[in-house]
């Protein structure tokens, strides 16, 4: 023990006397680990949400029993299965409007609900009297108490001026709900005898068949593992942990190179360390040992460091989740030991990944080893051919996703392979550059600059590498945002046609705000819309209803539509339907969808497709009207206005004024506007910030590289320095040669990286939200780019070539005195 | 102490077999100084290594004290190293990132037969005293190689082995350190056995040997 502790000791000894490379080591590790593990907070933390949903009270993870084509049925069909032995529990469900804030009413039946459901066990029974018994409770996750800015005990009143029962807290229950006995859910939600659906629980015995009790008028749904809230949100955790991935890689080249270097340097004190008697068993062991050791003190920094990564992003990720899925996350990070575990272990695992070869040569080194320059250079050369078949296999493996891929998996593989594979065959194509190049030379100097060049690669290629994959993920995502944004905005700017946006509490109000409006001389026309939810082949379709107007058909955007759209869809038998609901039910213009309604399925034929971004619902575009008919509990609430500008203000302030409406229930056009951009920015601002993390590492893989290459750089230069070139000369030719392969790799990231957005437009998005983007390219951003890599490049190899600029003569003539 | 019989070792090179060594008899008693002198790639180094457990022999045998060294794993010569041999490089091979203390101290410590007052003694024998906590990087040459054979000698090895000690050091230097050595191994009364290129250094030894075509002349 006491032997490896001074084995232990010595190899320690080298860092000390390398604090730099020291610092490289662990700002790798730290790099990677944090990235990796900031991201999987957020999922997380995304999915702990999830998980909190989808357990309130029997969510998609209990058994169910629905109305086939109607959100709610009578009451009478629960007392009838309960007769009949079967354990069911009623819930009615839906929305009210609290403080300006919509939130999910859910009322339960606690004495009938199955104890294994949800949070059921957690409300005890002393607590059910108080639950049950007037004036009941309102139960509340912590957050949604804080959201609304109430203290527990008191009775909020609803849009409609009704009161809810005193609000209590229950931890663990998801945010946004509020969970009320079922019969105060239906006085409140104006549903007397209705109910959503009823929670199955464990029988006792076998009941009488579901169809010998209710007929067809109930069907049963089983729990699914996963949540429609968590499938919809798959791709966006599946974006954020290829980031995390990614900054997780580019980190271990940073740590590969580090450790590389240090086991080059070391390799004489191995060597000595054999020849002193200690075994290779003993010194190997220990070199892992020191490894993992380093790894676990890096893996808790980067672990701290990941978490106040993932606070600060987690605001923005749960505005994006908010705003894209209607998803609630609460705002406050907190995590589970498996997290800090995997970090550790994510940490140590990479750390042993990218030691890997360094470790191998060190099992195999044989200990009278001595340098062979010229074998090293030809397994250098063999390691380039067998690094570009690779590449070229990667490549292959890629097509073959491209071709026959059907999933989102297969779309990131695809991405993957791309850049796998372009990160592979970079130094080959490096190497047939600076041959062509020293092959063109006839001046001594331009020869030794393109033969050091070449030299230098095999050091240089890992840091190349990353910050060909930063700069193409870069390139790839800030083009995909930036058409995104533009196609966005226009999109916005026809969808949105109105001037004025209202929301009326309920229809009475809605009725008398347009009785309102009718005597205005300053509204030009009052547009009046609905919406109705629906499923049609078991997918959840949003159907909205708009009124026969020239303004729709003169913004409203289209990307396909048969001919006289508009004037087919006010019959009432004909729709528009969203971009991703027409690919994920396989619909095309003519084709014909049949919609579950109340009065029996409601026919329709597809006369247009329309871009819907940033809604994961699908949704299908009916004349209002004909909505109302086939379906009467539609809600006229909501009223768009058109109206001069100038009056707008002017009518915003009568509305409220008259009507008690809150900012949120009367907005114009800005306003609405502003807040959908506000949305689609914070959406992309944590891409963004992954983005500039992966470029900043890449960055200081670059600047390790060159800071530790330089230190092994002197006995190629001592030489030129003898025959009379001076070292600021040196020093210049230096940076000459780094700005070179840099931008080399710049550019060749430039074509990469369109390549990444174009499977990220045309691949990614479409399997990941429904939707596909025109394909722009924007040059001045590809330019702007370029110059980043360059001034990255300049920034990472000033300190070492100023270094050589100041370097005393004493150090050069050291090389020949053989005393280094 | 040392007896070697029919020592052979032969490597490939660019595909055709070098017989370096074919059939080296020798034997060395405790406390006897021997010089190995023969031309460049004669087999000297690989002699040597060959002694040390550094390399493997294909043929013959080893023999150090009551330990047949041919017959040891890999983990058994590095424990024979460690606690027996002294070795001595032409490149001195201190490990840079440790003070000449430390340096001096270190093979002793892994094999756990550290002893102050001999390392003491050492330093001042090889007149170190001022160098201790200077880096091998800050040391002359000549300086270094006289590390380089304190650390050596710090276990009170058996056999102090050294492989051209006095190749990197101008020729006054060269007597000096070595003068230090034969005072040193006369001290602790291992045997000693160097490699050189010097007939003027080989004639001090108490015993010159050439190595000729792979054999003792």
């Amino acid at each position: 023990m006491r032997r490896a502790l001074w084995v232990l000791a010595v190899l320690l000894s080298h860092w000390r006397r390398h604090k730099m490379q020291f610092a490289t080591l662990l700002v790798g590790l730290i790099a990677a680990t944090a990235l990796w593990s900031g991201v999987q907070a957020i999922n997380q933390q995304a999915r702990t949400a999830y998980d909190r949903a989808a357990a309130t009270f029997g969510g998609a993870r209990t058994a169910m029993l629905v109305a086939p084509d109607a959100a709610t049925f009578p009451q009478e069909l629960y007392v009838k299965l309960r007769r009949a032995g079967w354990p069911v529990s009623p819930t009615l469900e839906g929305r009210v409007q609290v403080n300006g804030r919509s939130l999910r009413l859910l009322g339960i039946e606690p004495v009938t609900l199955p104890v294994e459901i949800g949070n059921a066990p957690r409300l005890g029974a002393s607590d059910l009297s108080s639950f049950v018994a007037p004036p009941g409770q309102t139960l509340v996750a912590p957050e949604t108490l804080s959201d609304l800015q109430e203290a527990e005990g008191a009775s909020v009143p609803i849009s409609n001026g009704a009161k809810l029962p005193p609000l209590r807290v229950l931890p663990h229950l998801a945010p946004g709900v509020l969970v009320v006995d079922i019969g105060v859910a239906q006085r409140l939600l104006n549903k007397p005898d209705q109910v959503s659906r009823l929670l199955i629980g464990q029988p006792k015995s076998k009941p009488a068949a579901l169809a010998s009790v209710v007929g067809d008028q109930l069907q049963r749904v089983e729990p699914t593992a996963e949540t429609e809230l968590e499938r919809l949100t798959d791709s966006f955790h599946l974006n954020l942990t290829a980031f995390g991935l990614l900054s997780f890689f580019v980190g271990l080249f940073i740590v590969n190179s580090a450790v590389g270097l240090a086991f080059e340097q070391r390799l004489p004190m191995l060597r000595t360390l054999r020849a002193c008697g200690a075994s290779a068993r003993l010194v190997n062991t220990v070199l892992v040992v020191e490894l993992v050791a380093l790894a676990l003190v890096a893996g808790l920094i980067g672990l701290v460091c990941g978490y106040f990564i993932a606070a600060v992003l987690l605001s923005d990720v749960a505005a994006s989740l908010r705003g894209l899925y209607g998803a609630q996350i609460p705002g406050q990070l907190s995590l589970r030991p498996e997290w800090w575990f995997a970090g550790i272990g994510i940490s140590i695992a990479g750390a042993l990944v990218a030691a890997t070869t360094s470790l191998i040569k060190a099992i195999r080194m044989p200990v009278l080893t001595t340098a062979q320059p010229r074998a090293w250079q030809q397994r250098q050369r063999r390691w380039l051919v067998l690094q570009s078949l690779a590449a070229c296999a990667v490549f292959a493996v890629g097509l073959l996703l491209l071709g026959y891929g059907q999933s989102l998996i297969a779309g990131f593989g695809l991405l993957a392979a791309l850049m796998l594979g372009a990160a592979l065959i970079l130094p080959a194509l490096l190497e047939l550059l600076l041959l062509a190049g020293q092959r063109a030379a006839r001046r001594p100097l331009a020869l030794w600059f393109w033969a050091d060049s070449r030299q230098q690669l095999s050091g240089l290629s890992l840091a190349l590498m990353a910050l060909l994959l930063a700069l193409a993920v870069n390139v790839g995502v800030s083009t995909m945002v930036e058409t995104f944004s533009r196609t966005f905005l226009g999109w916005l700017d026809g969808r949105l046609a109105a001037d004025v946006y209202i929301n009326a509490s309920d229809n009475g109000q809605g009725v008398a705000i347009r009785n309102w409006l009718k005597e205005r001389s300053d509204v030009q026309a009052v547009l009046s819309g609905g919406r109705a939810d629906t499923q049609v082949q078991g997918q959840p379709v949003e159907l909205l209803g708009l009124p026969d107007h020239a303004l729709y058909r003169e913004r409203w955007p289209l990307l396909e539509a048969a001919p006289q759209a508009w004037t087919r869809l006010v019959p009432g038998n004909a729709a528009f339907i969203s971009e991703q609901l027409s690919r994920r039910l396989n619909v095309r213009i003519g084709d014909v969808i049949e919609v579950p309604a109340p009065g029996g399925n409601w026919e329709l034929d597809i006369v247009g497709i329309y871009a819907d971004y940033g809604n994961p619902k699908g949704q299908l575009t009916v004349n209002v009207a004909a909505l109302i008919r086939q379906f009467p509990q539609t809600p006229q609430t909501r009223i768009g206005l058109i109206v001069a500008k100038e009056n707008i203000p002017g009518l915003i302030g009568a509305l409220q004024k008259q009507f008690a409406l809150d900012d949120r229930s009367v907005a114009d056009q800005a306003t609405v506007k502003a807040e959908s951009i506000r949305i689609f920015n914070r959406t992309f601002a944590v891409t963004s910030a992954l983005n500039a993390f992966t470029l900043g590492v890449a960055g200081i893989a670059l600047f390790t590289s060159l800071l530790t290459l330089a230190n092994s750089r002197l006995p190629q230069l001592a030489p030129l320095w003898a025959i009379g070139i001076t070292r600021p000369h040196l020093a210049a030719i230096e940076l000459t040669k780094t700005l070179s392969v840099a931008l080399f790799t710049a550019l060749l990231a430039v074509p990469l990286g369109l390549l990444v957005a174009w499977c990220l437009i045309a691949i990614v998005n479409v399997k990941a939200f429904g939707w596909r983007l025109p394909f722009h390219i924007f040059p001045l951003q590809l330019v702007e780019l370029v110059a980043v890599a360059l001034v990255a490049s300049m920034l990472a190899a000033l300190l070492p070539v100023i270094r050589l600029a100041r370097m005393q003569p004493a150090n050069l003539v050291k090389v020949f005195a053989n005393e280094r | 102490m040392l007896n070697i019989k029919n020592l052979s070792k032969t490597y490939s090179s660019a595909g055709e077999p070098v017989h370096v060594l074919r059939g080296v008899d020798l034997d060395l008693r405790a406390g006897e100084r021997v010089a190995l002198t023969g031309e460049s790639g004669s087999g000297k180094s690989t002699l040597l290594h060959l002694i040390a457990g550094l390399d493997a022999a294909d043929g013959g045998t080893i023999r150090l004290e009551d330990i047949e060294v041919t017959a040891l794993s890999d983990a058994g010569r590095a424990r024979l190293r460690r606690n027996r041999i002294g070795l001595v490089f032409q490149q001195f091979n201190l490990i840079p990132s440790l003070s000449v203390a430390d340096n001096l101290a270190f093979q002793a410590r892994i094999a756990e037969r550290h002893d102050a007052a001999w390392t003491k003694e050492l330093v001042e024998r090889l007149g170190l005293g001022t160098l201790l906590k200077r880096y091998p990087e800050q040391l002359s040459g000549g300086q270094q190689q006289r590390v380089a054979i304190g650390r050596a000698l710090a276990i009170k090895p058996s056999l102090l082995l050294a492989d051209e000690p006095t190749g990197n050091l101008d020729e006054a230097t060269a007597e000096n350190v070595l003068a230090l050595t034969r005072d040193l191994v006369t001290r602790t009364g291992c045997g000693f056995l160097m490699v050189t290129h010097s007939l003027h250094l080989a004639a001090t030894l108490d015993r010159h040997l050439t190595l000729h075509a792979g054999r003792i002349a």
